[in-house]
């Protein structure tokens, strides 16, 4: 038996060591480390992703201890999927962060690449584990990371982002523990697949019942879903930018993730769609949080803020998908964890980079931008299509499953949201591009001038290492959606089989 | 029918989009960057002549490029009506590109690099729309065309073209967001399949109503296709430069969304299922009103380019008339009409152009005398306004004479009506441009010592080409006929 699985998750935890200690003796060493911790990681979810398309499902049992006493890996095509999703782009944001840490945690980048590793320990860990309560221990390593995070960002406002985060992230973690519990009361067991099978002889049961409910509702509030989200816009509007990269992406689709795995792997969709027959209310919720997060979007002036709100909408998408009840909703809803990841992580780079050059993103900061950063420019068109859903890129293709779920299943008010909220970025995204594509009024850019002291002249493209990895994220995007029909195919279908 | 498998409808699309960072690259050396251009379009325009003998034969060339979902891949399929449409479409791009050097470097326009490169986006797009083997790849390319020209339309980035580029997108994108996409998810989600068929894809899967519905959203939901009420993107697009107004809104854009429509009306419901819902009516009167409204407010207009603009409405809907009557000599009409009314209109906006470029003139009342000044351009208008309004020696009397016999056939005689009326009001609203440009008093308006003259050769030339390509098609279209004869199987 290889180690390839535990390295995944063992060795940005190693990373985050050595970083740490690195960093008394030489910041730099710190980054080295980091990148190299999280490359191994990369390669190593590379090598289990083919070798589980190949042979299917990867059982590791840590230390040797079977389950359900030990903890067990258990790596099927959906998390060898996310795997690869997130250490993928946690490796290459490391890349392109390197002058963007510089410039906004100067005197602390030993700290952040150990905090960064350690955040990526949790979310490579809580993707690969196939314990309940291992998982609730790593949530807790990605959520404690993320409070620091947030809290080194913005000097003013980060604090109190940081604080109302942990107010609500530990919530929705009691939340969870607490269904954990009410399901070790029922079967004695906290394996995923053990629980599995002692539940199916108690599908009446009122602890169950309520295990789920504390369960589901304790991921939504960590996965940001409407009406839980209030947490989410200000935590990574205002954290380093180098992090918000990474979360944005990341931190809500492997809590979708966590949803998917508890609904199929644990509770069941006999259960969920028979016997509870939650389906109707929960579609219903996700509509509302597909329209009320493009609402909310449409009423912000910062450019980060404004895609907090989409990707609030976002979650809307993926968690009604996932309780279609029908494989295309499903599909769609898998596949979106992938593309909304590799999207949103194109937007927040170019994101990244406007910010590393203009310091702010207040949208009437961005004027005259497409002839000032073309190619960062062109990263972000390419990702706000994508969101849009314009063909070929990825974007388009989620949602092609999901609004085929919805008119199987008859809920076309959910496809109507999901139209609603493409055109919503559609208006979102060209108000951006407008702003940046039309140069600035003459007068208005004078007083502009003169007011702020810096002229608009000194801007300039961003740094190559941040132009590369924003470049090949939006091929990425494109890839994704040409060879989506593959991706189905060889993953998702097979796995919902 | 046979089929042949071959990459060529492929590179013919990713011709121009390869050689963009060649023009990115070169866009400080302005005639190296045009001669890329040329070299790129003719070789486009070669590859589609390479299949014109295979598809004349009856056979369909076929490549499969993405498995996206069983029945709705990213396919090509050429057949007589993708490559009527392609070849209009890569023969009249080679001379806009002639075009539009002399308009962009005789107005010394901005961002010259930005503006051919997507134009030459625009123009692959176009390729794929027209060699698409379903709706999805259909779809793919309509969108990629909207939006490669946003930055066309507002090309002068200043307030007027930005509230206009506002307009466009929302009438564009809004509309294939929110109609068609659903119309085309529904489809597939009903039968399975967006495979362009001969006849339709919903044998026994709809009810009328849901026909009607569907039809509806599609006939609207293509707002490029221009039908009234979804039409009004197209005078404010007139902001562009005129090579866009001329290759994009009356060539590409435009065709490409009643295009769409034809193809949705014959492949993916059939004319026969049509026939038996009696839909072919409907969209009769639809594609009716548009023509006789269109052209009234024609009449109107005083800039030069919004009555081609309102014209070009009118006569798209033509086409979507003559599909609509769902007989063979109406669907030839209809068909024809892509390439009598793009060689006729290119045409038009091409003296428009001219005349702005030599004196700076865009209204009409302002034309008066210079045909005198600058006769070939209006020679030339002269023979576009013939073909627009149908009459011989132009090609516009081909399509213009099926549409009348299709009325015949399909038993709509009324409607025969509807096509004099229009003929006599493209009349009124053409013709006495060219005659107060000859024969016009000048008076004492004359301005300033200014010598106007004709514009410079990289115009000119263009112009009397389409002109005396429209006159050509009078004499042989026999080589249009004959592909949509191929496409129809008759």
């Amino acid at each position: 038996m290889d180690n390839y699985p535990v390295l995944i998750v063992v060795a940005p935890l190693l990373a985050a060591l050595f970083a740490g200690i690195a960093a008394w003796i030489e910041q730099k060493l710190s980054y080295v480390i980091a990148l190299l911790g999280l490359g191994i990681s990369c390669f190593s979810a590379f090598h289990v992703l083919i070798k589980v398309i190949t042979c299917g499902t990867i059982q590791y049992k840590l230390a040797g201890w079977a389950p359900p006493i030990g903890i067990e890996y258990r790596i099927d095509l959906l998390n060898a999927m996310v795997l690869m999703v997130v250490s993928g782009i946690a490796f290459l944001n490391l890349i392109a962060s390197y002058r963007s840490v510089e410039q906004e945690t100067s005197d602390r980048t030993g700290f952040f690449y150990t905090v960064y590793c350690l955040f990526c320990t949790g979310l490579l860990g809580v993707t690969a584990t196939g314990d309940l309560f291992n998982l609730y221990v790593l949530v807790e390593i990605t959520s404690l990371t993320s409070y620091t995070m947030v809290a080194l960002g913005d000097r003013d406002r980060g604090p109190i982002a940081g604080m109302n985060y942990i107010f609500v992230g530990v919530i929705g973690a009691s939340f969870y523990l607490l269904g954990v519990g009410y399901l070790y009361m029922q079967t004695g067991s906290l394996n995923m697949a053990d629980t599995a099978l002692i539940l199916h002889s108690h599908q009446g049961s009122s602890i169950v019942l309520t295990a789920f409910i504390l369960c589901m509702v304790g991921l939504w509030i960590k996965m940001a879903f409407f009406p839980l989200h209030v947490w989410l816009p200000n935590a990574y509007t205002y954290s380093p930018v180098a992090f918000s990269r990474v979360v944005a992406p990341l931190m809500t689709k492997v809590m979708i993730y966590v949803m998917i795995r508890l609904m199929i792997s644990v509770f069941g969709f006999d259960y969920i769609f028979t016997t509870l027959n939650l389906s109707e209310a929960v579609v219903w919720l996700a509509t509302i949080a597909i329209v009320a997060g493009g609402v909310m979007a449409l009423a912000q002036k910062n450019l980060k803020k404004m895609l907090t709100y989409i990707i609030v909408s976002e979650i809307g998408y993926m968690v009604g998908g996932a309780w279609m009840g029908n494989q295309a909703g499903m599909t769609g809803a898998i596949l979106h964890i992938l593309n909304d990841a590799l999207m949103t992580f194109a937007i927040f780079l170019a994101v990244g980079n406007i910010v590393y050059r203009l310091h702010r993103v207040e949208l009437e900061d961005l004027k005259g931008l497409f002839s000032k950063m073309p190619w960062t420019m062109a990263g972000f068109v390419l990702a706000a299509f994508s969101i849009i859903g314009v063909p070929p890129t990825c974007g388009f293709f989620s949602k092609w499953y999901l609004i085929m779920g919805a008119f199987e299943k008859g809920a076309y008010h959910f496809a109507a949201a999901l139209l609603f909220s493409s055109l919503i970025c559609a208006v979102l995204f060209f108000r951006v591009f407008e702003i940046c594509f039309f140069p600035p009024d003459d007068q208005d850019s004078h007083a502009h001038g003169h007011g702020h002291g810096h002229g608009c002249a000194a801007v300039e493209e961003a740094p190559v290492s941040m132009l590369i990895v924003s470049g090949l994220a939006g091929v990425s995007l494109i890839v994704a959606g040409l060879f989506s029909g593959t991706i189905v195919n060889t993953m998702i279908i097979p796995f919902l089989k | 029918m046979e089929t042949v498998i071959s990459i060529k409808p492929l590179l013919a699309v990713l011709v121009s989009l390869l050689v963009i960072p060649v023009l990115i690259s070169s866009s400080e050396k302005p005639n190296a960057r045009e001669s890329w251009i040329f070299i790129a379009g003719i070789i486009k325009f070669l590859i589609v002549i390479s299949m014109l003998p295979a598809v004349l034969q009856g056979k369909q060339i076929f490549f499969t490029l993405f498995k996206i979902v069983p029945g709705a891949d990213i396919a090509f399929r050429v057949d007589g009506l993708g490559m009527l449409f392609a070849l209009v479409a890569s023969s009249l791009y080679i001379i806009t590109s002639i075009y539009s050097i002399g308009y962009m470097r005789g107005l010394n326009e901005h961002g010259q690099t930005r503006f051919v490169c997507f134009f030459a986006l625009a123009i692959s797009a176009t390729i794929g729309a027209a060699f698409s083997a379903n709706l999805l790849t259909l779809y793919l390319f309509y969108e990629v065309l909207s939006l490669a020209t946003y930055p066309l339309v507002t090309h002068h980035q200043n307030a007027e073209s930005k509230i206009s580029g506002r307009r466009y997108l929302s009438f564009i994108l809004g509309t294939s967001i929110g109609i068609v996409l659903p119309a085309m998810i529904y489809c597939y989600h009903v039968t399975g399949t967006l495979e362009f068929a001969p006849g339709g894809i919903f044998a026994g899967h709809l009810s009328r109503p849901a026909a009607v519905v569907l039809l509806l959203m599609f006939v609207f939901g293509f707002a490029k296709a221009g039908i009234m009420p979804v039409h009004s993107w197209l005078p404010a697009a007139m902001v562009a430069p005129t090579p866009v107004s001329a290759l994009l809104h009356a060539v590409a854009v435009v065709k490409v969304g009643v295009f769409s429509i034809v193809r949705v009306m014959t492949g993916i419901f059939g004319i026969d299922l049509l026939a038996h819902f009696h839909l072919g009516f409907m969209v009769m009167i639809i594609a009716s009103i548009t023509i006789l409204v269109a052209s009234c407010i024609a009449l109107s207009q005083d800039e030069l380019k919004r009555r081609l603009a309102y014209s070009t409405i009118s006569q798209l809907s033509y086409i979507v008339f003559g599909v609509a009557l769902l007989s063979p000599k109406g669907l030839i009409g209809g068909v024809i009409h892509i390439v009598m009314h793009a060689f006729g209109k290119i045409t038009l906006f091409f003296c428009a152009g001219a005349i702005y470029v030599a004196t700076g003139k865009k209204y009409i009342s302002q034309m008066t005398g210079l045909g005198r000044k600058m006769p070939i351009t209006f020679a030339a208008f002269f023979i576009g306004a013939l073909g627009v309004i149908g009459l011989p020696p132009s090609g516009g009397f081909y399509s213009k004479w099926n549409l009348l016999l299709g009325t015949i056939e399909a038993h709509h005689t009324g409607f025969m009506i509807v096509l004099l009326v229009s003929s006599f009001l493209n009349a009124f609203y053409f013709l006495p441009i060219v005659y107060k440009g000859f024969f016009g008093k000048t008076g004492e308006n004359q301005q300033g010592p200014v010598k106007i003259e004709e514009a410079n050769m990289c115009m000119v030339v263009p112009l009397v080409i389409t002109a005396c390509v429209s006159i050509i098609l009078f004499f042989y279209p026999t080589l249009f006929i004959n592909l949509i004869k191929t496409w129809l199987g008759i």
